[in-house]
């Protein structure tokens, strides 16, 4: 993304209000927002509901659906599958519920339950053919989507031996990362025959990972890179860095550091999330929202990142997701704590 | 579940003298140790029918605000070394500052260094707050944290 001089603002757009308790996350649906179709976005809150909010004709947004009497807890995450017409809500209560947008309405057409406790992320394959989910059980699931709204787990992954935050997608392979309070990222792939997962990659304190709790993890549009947040205060910076005898297996297991971010945060990152062109957003436990780029004028070859802009008290409490719009690069929304959602654009104000 | 008492037999202090304070003395928003120490103090023990300040869990002196930045900063000592009780009282803790204290405040609640044998489990899981909220969730739980709160309004005379 090139800047042409001027200085850069985050411009609040919107404050949407109507979440009772903290939000926890929110996600853009992929189809919305394009060939006249309104922008939509869904968020979901302690106060044990999903949120649907459209952008009106306008420019404003309002809330389209309330997602209730289903989740018994909060409901921690949430995901569109790609083709925008089913949504994934984890919860507190230890299930995953699939909702389907016909017309105006949103119903329930399955409940995922196999998790022992609270299960905290969920993310769609590129495809949409596979779900996976995770929770402080230390799994992580992956789900296969059937014929009429039904799915069938397909693995149950081992291996974290804490509570595992997060979970995503790589958006090429049917590759899956998840992180978690083992401080650990880890990487899954299926054998070769297929129906066979299994760790082909562990990013640890050992192999200059993180020292503390990671949040959230986000991959660059194309995949080569990813970008991890932690309690440890530092966003760790990833490569797939394939190589000749690597690209043969397709397992994207040999991921090494890229680069480390660390002395920008004061308190925990709650959230990371990579626009498609490649600007990093940070939500983060002392209110505020970072946005870093890689630096193009360095001498050296070694890539590096710089921090582009300081959002402080982008919210009245903690920042826990920041997502970017993929079909509007610039425009990105955040949840907090303080229960509401704002979206942002990034514009480039002439000096 | 353990079928004894964590500590059959905990220490009990003297409460500290309380100290009234002159309305002038102190900006009645600013919030510092002494207003944090207060709202605390006599937080009920989950086990014994005594205050954390009673039993030394708590002190003034282990109370650290920093008005300006908006952070509480609190340490507590278990009554023992083992205490499987800490991270309720963590939990207690955690409940009254958000119930006493504008939402702006961050709150860091640690166990005493080298109070505890498990301190940096303790520590971690009493500052995730996602593990907090669900927790809290926990009807049982919930009801532990209610009555250490709750009761200490009979010992605050």
């Amino acid at each position: 993304m090139d800047f042409l001089g001027g200085s850069l603002e985050l411009r609040e757009r919107q404050r949407l209000e109507g979440h009772t308790d903290r939000v926890w996350s929110l996600a853009w649906n992929p189809a919305a927002g394009v060939r006249g179709i309104p922008a939509m976005l869904a968020s979901c809150s302690g106060d044990k509901t999903v949120r649907i909010w459209q952008e009106g004709p306008s420019g404003s947004w309002d809330c389209l659906a309330v997602l209730e009497d289903t989740h018994t807890r909060t409901v921690r995450s949430c995901a569109w599958s790609p083709s925008g017409k089913l949504l994934a809500t984890t919860s507190f209560d230890a299930t995953t519920a699939v909702w389907e947008h016909v017309g105006g309405d949103f119903e329930c057409v399955a409940t995922l339950e196999g998790h022992e406790n609270e299960v905290k992320s969920v993310s769609w394959n590129t495809s949409g053919s596979l779900l996976a989910t995770c929770g402080r059980d230390k799994t992580v699931w992956i789900w296969e989507m059937q014929p009429g709204n039904e799915f069938e787990c397909v693995s149950v992954l081992q291996g974290h031996t804490q509570d595992v935050k997060m979970v995503q997608w790589h958006p090429v392979l049917d590759v899956l990362v998840s992180v978690g309070y083992d401080n650990s990222v880890k990487i899954w792939a299926e054998d070769g025959d297929g129906d066979d997962w299994h760790c082909v990659q562990t990013l640890n304190e050992a192999s200059s990972g993180h020292t503390s709790t990671v949040w959230a993890v986000s991959f660059s549009s194309n995949g080569d890179r990813m970008v991890t947040c932690s309690d440890d205060l530092t966003l760790k910076i990833w490569d797939a860095s394939s190589s000749p005898s690597e690209t043969s297996d397709n397992s994207c297991g040999s991921w090494r550091l890229l680069c480390t971010m660390s002395g920008y945060h004061d308190r925990a990152i709650f959230s990371v999330n990579w626009s498609r062109e490649g600007v990093i957003a940070s939500g983060a436990a002392d209110d505020a929202i970072r946005l870093f780029v890689e630096s193009k004028d360095n001498s050296v070859d070694v890539p590096s990142y710089k921090l582009l802009l300081r959002k402080d008290k982008a919210h009245d409490m903690d920042v826990n997701s920041v997502q970017w719009n993929p079909k509007e690069p610039k425009v990105l929304a955040s949840a907090s704590d303080d229960g509401t959602i704002k979206i942002w654009e990034l514009l480039e104000v002439p000096l | 579940m353990t079928l004894g008492l964590i500590n059959a037999n905990p220490v009990v202090h003297a409460k500290k003298e309380r100290v009234a304070r002159a309305e002038d003395s102190h900006a009645d928003d600013a919030v510092d140790r002494l207003d944090v120490f207060d709202s605390v103090r006599d937080i009920r023990d989950p086990e014994h029918p005594y205050s954390l300040e009673q039993l030394s869990v708590l002190s003034e002196e282990s109370i650290t605000v920093d008005e300006k930045l908006g952070r509480i900063q609190i340490t507590f000592t278990p009554t023992v070394q083992y205490c499987s009780m800490a991270t309720v009282i963590g939990l207690c803790l955690r409940v009254k500052l958000m119930q006493c204290f504008p939402p702006h405040f961050k709150v860091d609640i640690n166990v005493t260094p080298g109070s505890h044998a498990d301190e940096e489990s303790v520590n971690k899981q009493l500052n995730d707050k996602e593990r907090v909220a669900a927790a809290l969730e926990n009807p049982n739980l919930r009801q532990l944290v209610d009555e250490c709160l709750y009761s200490s309004e009979l010992y605050s005379l």
